[in-house]
């Protein structure tokens, strides 16, 4: 019996021949995330709870300030000034205004074949680079910065099976909200989901990791992409090798097997307050917005600026309509700045943010106030998540949003 | 023996907990805010001992571990629910709150009802009558008789 892609990377990590779904292994984590979300509060517990107080290999920690930044209060400032203290004393990788945690960690850290932890639910993005990468809370994130190691419950894989090619006007996050739609927001608990098929041919890195990204959503434990060319390429690209190219045996045993024609996928929404709530776009037409927002570790990248560039240039963004747009790190910002997007973004009326989560995380800039109406690229639409709790979310791709913010009520990128 | 606050579906870390106060220094500044958007007044309510009932799916979405920190700083003494998100049940383990599955509970209770989970005999007893407690995966049942996986990792030291 052949092993899945999930199954080797923990095996390799566990430095064991054959792991199974079921088992539990003891793993060497190969890197450590973790960002202002909840930092500060690690820190406590390395001070206040530990007998002896170390850290396994400090090399192996990267930490971010993006959610709060700039802070908006003197208590962000000063969850912050700990952060920094902490990292500078313990020579620990620090980057502040950097960008979105997970964008930057696709851009110079992750590699094929390694197992992450991330103390941030959306590590699962990790997978467009055929890493595993998995969500944690701060007393996991600190055993595993002290020991090095951590135990894992060997997920079993729901393998998704992509064939043909998405229709223009239709994105990546199109068909990720299509499918946590249909398995809903509990339908990958505990699982990898693994996405394979000739239709992988056709999705740039952007879109993979918009895809993989997401899968926490349907409560998938990580995703997985085999790293094949364009993955490799992108790698190359940014000065990395792999630490192993693997990929799930033909013989494999998965949970379950669901097969996509891409050429099916339509814009979609997910409508308030979760991310499951999806229904195509159109049954959404004439909903009024007050704000929109381009942006977040799903959705600010170089690819999603430019075709919302394109759509925006020579328009102007609705009368009363607020519409945000936050490059995901600053190397995307800079990219952005040199092709003339923000140039255009300006033009157009919209307000470009630094690099950081912003309104996706609905604790810094742009959140709405009571009765408002936000169109989003970001992760989530639960209530209350962008502001005030009696306000509404809608989920979309950088077209949708984007064409929503010209028209100032939902619609598509055909129809501005 | 302690009061049921029950609550619907897909319960998520945002409405335990939401962000506009996960940067606050200390959990205990955190506390008052939990639930704030489902019951405003769930903090002023809540009082040790007492229990959390939720349907299918509970605390899913964000990895915070301030979602089961200022559960456990109120004194709930269990969240008992049909199924929990993943990271949420690890980290309300790893901290040492009880989180226990249970599908039928739910539909047997209503706020306000008094219930109480009794570890000896491995029950939750209410008005209505009482359901055994499921086991928890032995590497987690080891974690909770430390008292939590910090106590554990001090104990290896």
């Amino acid at each position: 019996m052949g092993m899945t892609m999930a199954e080797k990377i923990i095996a390799l990590a566990a430095k064991v021949p054959v792991t199974r779904a079921g088992d539990i292994e003891t793993v060497t984590v190969d890197r450590l995330m973790s960002n202002d979300g909840t930092t500060h509060l690690t820190i406590d517990m390395y001070h206040n709870q530990l007998k002896h107080p170390h850290i396994a290999d400090p090399d192996k920690l990267v930490w971010f300030v993006d959610h709060n930044i700039p802070a908006d209060s003197p208590k962000t400032a000063a969850s912050h000034k700990k952060m920094r203290e902490f990292a500078k004393e313990h020579q620990i990788a620090f980057y502040e205004g950097e960008g979105v945690c997970h964008q930057v960690m696709m851009e110079r850290y992750v590699r094929p074949g390694e197992l992450i932890f991330g103390a941030d639910s959306h590590t699962c993005a990790y997978g467009a680079l055929g890493a595993f990468g998995t969500g944690v809370g701060c007393t996991d994130y600190l055993y595993a910065m002290v020991t090095g190691t951590s135990w894992v419950l060997v997920p079993s894989t729901i393998q998704i099976r992509l064939n043909g090619k998405l229709k223009e006007g239709v994105c990546a996050r199109d068909l990720i909200l299509t499918i946590i739609g249909q398995i809903g927001a509990g339908g990958a608990t505990y699982k990898v989901m693994e996405f394979v098929g000739e239709g992988m041919k056709s999705l740039t890195m952007a879109d993979r990791i918009s895809i993989c990204n997401l899968c926490v959503e349907a409560g998938a434990k990580s995703a997985l992409m085999e790293a094949d060319e364009i993955a490799l390429t992108y790698l190359k690209e940014h000065g990395r090798t792999p630490k192993a190219v693997l990929k799930s045996d033909e013989d494999a045993v998965f949970e379950q097997v669901i097969t996509i024609d891409l050429g099916e996928i339509k814009p979609i929404v997910a409508k308030p307050h979760f991310v499951d709530n999806v229904a195509p776009a159109q049954e959404c037409f004439g909903v009024k917005i007050d704000e929109a927002f381009l942006g977040s570790c799903n959705n600010g990248r170089l690819e999603d600026l430019r075709v919302a560039a394109q759509l925006i240039k020579g328009k102007k963004v609705a009368e009363g309509v607020r519409f945000l747009v936050v490059p995901a790190s600053r190397s995307v910002y800079k990219e952005a700045i040199k092709e003339g997007l923000i140039d255009t973004f300006v033009q157009a009326g919209a307000m470009v943010m630094n690099p950081c989560c912003s309104v996706c995380w609905g604790a810094c800039q742009g959140v709405i106030g009571q009765g408002e109406t936000l169109i989003s690229t970001g992760t989530r639409n639960f209530k209350g998540r962008a502001g005030h709790k009696d306000s509404y979310i809608y989920l979309a791709s950088a077209l949708t949003v984007t064409a929503s913010a010209i028209a100032g009520e939902i619609t598509t990128s055909d129809r501005v | 023996m302690g009061k049921v606050f029950r609550f619907h579906k897909d319960v998520d870390t945002d409405q335990i907990i939401a962000s506009q106060y996960l940067l606050y220094p200390t959990v205990e500044e955190m506390k008052e805010h939990t639930f704030e958007s489902l019951d405003s007044e769930f903090a002023k309510k809540v009082q040790k001992g007492d229990v959390v009932v939720a349907h299918e799916n509970f605390g899913c979405g964000s990895s915070r571990e301030q979602a089961p920190a200022v559960l456990k700083a109120l004194g709930v003494k269990a969240v008992i629910a049909g199924s929990f998100a993943r990271i949420f049940y690890r980290n309300a383990i790893n901290i040492g709150l009880l989180v226990i599955i249970n599908k039928e509970l739910y539909y047997e209770v209503q706020s306000g009802d008094t219930v109480d989970v009794d570890l000896e005999k491995g029950l939750i007893i209410t008005e209505k009558g009482s359901y055994p407690l499921a086991k928890l995966p032995k590497k987690m049942q080891e974690i909770m008789d430390m008292g939590g996986l910090i106590a554990a990792l001090n104990k290896e030291a």
